[in-house]
């Protein structure tokens, strides 16, 4: 398991260093968007819950791009065949493709984070960073056991391009609520921590849940 | 076989449904804060619980698929959901003109049941498009309930999710459970709860009925068309009887 796990990321993250795709995609988009709430919202710093709900709906629209690239190199080159031939554990495709949107999740916030703190961001980022770590590390682990699990799902649909982010996006409004309300009282003038460990708790409880269904139900995904 | 027992079925359902409607404008009193339109209470609860339990029942059918790779738990599922979804247009519906009655607007955000309603709502939407944009019949069935287990799982943790984001914004008026009501009105209530829940399972057994016989009738269909084919028969008018007489305009042979 552990073997194939590794063999299957480093495959992905092969492709993704070779092709660059998926991640400057993602950065980009991310920025474009923060570009555009600064029009939309008309305002040129954000604090609070708005600055939280900016950050925080960005990242789930970039996790959106990723996650319909994410079975890309199987689907249009055939890879599929090649793992569904290899005796694995097919679980070990779903651990691998978490762990692939989770580190491309991690790259994109490396950059779009520190963007969105210059651009929009009144309060200065650095106050609110040891407890923005925090959210953004559980948020991603659910962004990404359910991302790869949406994936999954729509790789073999005809309009799949549809139907991920129609899926992905009511799937992720727990992250949002815990994330954003999480983040609200760190993008405060006086940065502070309210209520952090009821929010965490439901993050982890989303990531926990989700993994294990995602455990469960993935390698009825890849029989044929 | 789906069709057994629907008979009494449908009957217990439509008496409970006129027990039920009778209880809450003769027997039920006004709510004192809210007047004549907290009655939609009646309809717009059992509605929301009935629905849930639906999609939640669909997820647990879809278990049984993949347990059993039987196809018949496939159909179960996807008319459990299907019918869960109808009812979920209502609860929305029932919800805002209860919201517009006693709050003045179409939509209030912070009546988390209401939301998160919304939410799983949304997420079903998609599971006919999901299902009918696969055509192998079998993947279909397969990909369908991963799906349904995955969105089960999420009802009560997206419930859990949105009442903590408004745990200090609203008092509840109501709460579902009735622990306030008095106890003509949690009557009337129980009795709303249980008509909904058998008219769910009879419309439930009868569009099953419905799909089962429909299927029969393609594989009759199909089987008298090879019957047919091997004979090397002329169209239909060459062979008459019981069984041909039943397939009309149907193009036969080559």
């Amino acid at each position: 398991m552990r073997r194939a796990v590794g063999a299957i990321l480093r495959k992905d993250l092969a492709i993704e260093l070779r092709t660059r795709e998926s991640v400057p995609a993602m950065v980009l988009f991310s920025v474009t968007v923060f570009v555009l709430f600064h029009f939309g919202l008309g305002r040129d710093s954000l604090d609070g819950d708005l600055a939280a709900g900016v950050l925080w709906v960005t990242l789930l629209l970039a996790t959106v791009l990723g996650v319909n690239r994410l079975f890309a190199s199987e689907r249009d080159q055939g890879g599929i065949d090649g793992i569904l031939l290899a005796p694995i554990d097919r679980t070990a495709v779903f651990v691998a493709k978490a762990a692939v949107l989770l580190l491309y999740l991690a790259v994109v916030e490396l950059v779009a984070v520190p963007a969105f703190g210059l651009l929009l961001l009144g309060p200065s980022l650095l106050d609110a960073l040891p407890e923005l770590l925090a959210v953004v590390a559980l948020a991603d682990i659910g962004l990404a056991v359910v991302g790869a699990l949406v994936a999954g799902i729509a790789s073999e649909t005809s309009a799949r391009d549809l139907l991920v982010p129609l899926l992905l996006l009511p799937l992720l409004v727990p992250v949002a609520i815990g994330a954003a309300n999480a983040s609200e009282p760190l993008f405060r003038e006086l940065s502070s921590a309210e209520d952090l460990g009821k929010w965490l708790g439901l993050l982890a409880l989303y990531d926990g849940v989700f993994a294990l269904v995602g455990f469960g139900v993935f390698d009825y995904l890849l029989e044929d | 076989m789906y069709s057994k027992g629907l008979r009494p079925l449908a009957a217990a359902s439509v008496v409970s449904l006129a027990a039920a409607l009778a209880l809450v404008f003769f027997y039920a009193p006004n709510d004192a804060d809210q007047g004549f339109i907290q009655k939609i209470f009646y309809l717009h609860v059992p509605l929301a619980i009935v629905s849930l339990c639906g999609f939640i029942a669909g997820g647990v059918m879809a278990i049984g698929y993949l347990r059993s790779r039987d196809g018949s738990w496939d159909m179960r599922s996807y008319v459990a959901i299907h019918l869960s979804l109808v009812l979920a247009v209502g609860v929305l519906v029932t919800g805002a003109i209860w919201a517009k009655g006693s709050w003045g607007h179409w939509w209030v955000w912070d009546e988390p049941t209401l939301v998160s309603f919304l939410i799983v709502f949304l997420l079903y939407c998609c599971y006919q498009p999901l299902r009918f944009s696969i055509e192998d019949p079998e993947r279909q069935a397969r990909y369908a309930a991963v799906f349904a287990i995955v969105a089960g799982a999420f009802v009560p943790l997206n419930f859990a999710a949105v009442r903590l984001a408004q745990a200090f914004s609203h008092p509840r008026v109501l709460t579902t459970t009735g622990g306030n009501m008095p106890g003509e009105m949690r009557l009337a209530f129980y009795v709303s709860l249980a008509a909904m829940a058998l008219l769910f399972v009879t419309l439930w057994k009868l569009e099953l009925a419905s799909k089962h016989a429909k299927l029969e009738l393609k594989r009759l269909r199909r089987r008298l068309e090879a019957d047919l084919e091997a004979e090397g028969a002329a169209p239909a008018v060459a062979a008459p009887g019981p069984s041909t007489a039943a397939v009309p305009a149907q193009p036969m042979g080559g």
